[in-house]
């Protein structure tokens, strides 16, 4: 059974409101296309790709002490669009420190490095499709999009799932942050799935004296399809 | 049967580099692919894939990422626009061959800031004429547009360079497919 992107969630390649699109977005309609082998493959990660502290940012960029910031846990499961787990697929994260600054030479936001945090992490889901991340609150920061813009507090999460047609890079934001109704990169998705981008603190995934629990649900395209046997 | 809708997509953004392609930009955390698709000791036709992203004003895009998928020998590889000072990008592997009847090709995904959604392409070469005259993916796009997505073939200090530039608007529009 072949499953496309279903368009009507997605966000659209031109949303003016976000100014890089305007130049970068494709003009001309995509060219359908019949699945083909190529499409039913994709690259398979191990446990081989992950170290042992990459679950956990609070860690993975210590040189001398803790990060400075609020820990929090963000776990999950990966799921297809029949609700089956998408198991053993990789996931990666990145994002902006408790002050709202990348440790990206690029980012020329005047907010503290933290030399104790990288920001930059990476998990494999298990048998049942739950992943979980150890990590600092990010903090908001501010962009060149239009004057007075600032990105709501997000963490930036990179999917595989059981093929090439599966990838799904976006972007994990938090409740009731009053950055969202102003945030052009979240408003370009439709009203109906926005709300998908926004994990829900629970007190089941909070460990007591130690760490906030957001729970981040994610749904891959696809359904009943045969996962490619890889090498 | 209820279907769950699809999480859906949002840019990669301009600071993915430490988290997705560490090790290519010297930070201090490793990758899980590069620009090297395969051992050094893989039997095959050498070759390396090389080329520029363009933006709808013809400038070089220096922030996109893109990866390539090979289908014939299930090889994956990752690489960043932004450590090249002319903004090019470089891939390195064996030469595909035809599989699943179709002409050798190589899938590839383009992410950037500004890309809201990541757009497939696929990569033919310019040596497989009678290969690609056949294929069913090429024969579905338009005749006028299938050059661009037709790598062209070069010898550069005797190794094997095939030329690939995507052009994400304009009168040279890469094609896109919706995979």
């Amino acid at each position: 059974m072949e499953n496309k992107r279903d368009w009507s969630v997605h966000p659209p390649y031109l949303h003016p409101g976000y100014k890089s699109t305007v130049l970068r977005a494709p003009s001309k309609p995509l060219i359908p296309i019949k699945h083909t082998l190529s499409e039913r493959g994709g690259p398979v990660f191990g446990m081989d790709s992950i170290g042992a502290l990459d679950n956990d940012l609070t860690k993975n960029g210590i040189k001398n002490a803790e990060p400075l910031g609020e820990r929090i846990v963000v776990a999950g499961r990966v799921i297809d669009e029949l609700g089956q787990p998408v198991r053993n697929t990789l996931v990666e994260v990145w994002q902006a420190n408790a002050a709202g600054r990348y440790i990206h030479k690029v980012d020329q936001h005047a907010a503290p490095i933290d030399p104790n945090f990288l920001g930059g992490g990476r998990c494999l889901t298990d048998d049942e499709g739950y992943y979980k991340f150890y990590t600092i609150k990010p903090g908001a920061y501010p962009w060149g999009n239009h004057p007075n813009a600032w990105r709501p507090n997000h963490i930036h999460f990179s999917l595989f799932g059981r093929n090439i047609t599966t990838r799904l890079v976006t972007q994990m934001y938090f409740p009731g942050d009053p950055l969202l109704q102003y945030d052009p990169i979240y408003l370009g998705v439709p009203e109906k799935s926005r709300e998908l981008l926004i994990s829900k603190f629970t007190l089941d995934l909070t460990e007591p004296d130690f760490a906030l629990g957001y729970q981040f649900d994610i749904v891959l395209r696809g359904h009943n399809e045969t996962p490619f046997e890889n090498k | 049967m209820t279907m769950a809708l699809q999480t859906p997509s949002q840019t990669v953004g301009p600071y993915f580099a430490y988290g997705l392609t560490a090790a290519q930009y010297g930070y201090d955390f490793d990758q899980i692919a590069n620009d090297v698709l395969v051992p050094d000791d893989l039997p095959g036709d050498r070759i390396h894939i090389v080329g520029r992203v363009f933006d709808g004003q013809n400038t070089t895009i220096p922030d996109a990422m893109l990866e390539l998928w090979q289908p014939d020998i299930e090889a994956f590889g990752r690489i960043g626009t932004g450590t090249d000072p002319k903004h090019r990008y470089h891939f390195e592997t064996i030469k595909p061959q035809s599989h699943d009847g179709q002409a050798p090709h190589l899938v590839l995904i383009v992410l950037m800031r500004g890309l809201l959604v990541h757009a497939y392409t696929r990569i033919y070469f310019s040596d497989e004429a009678a290969t690609n005259a056949q294929d069913v993916v090429l024969n579905s796009v338009p005749q006028e547009r299938r050059h661009t997505l037709i790598a062209q073939r070069h010898q550069v200090n005797g190794h094997t360079e095939y030329h690939f530039d995507i052009y994400m608007q304009g009168e040279l529009e890469t094609v896109f497919f919706d995979v």
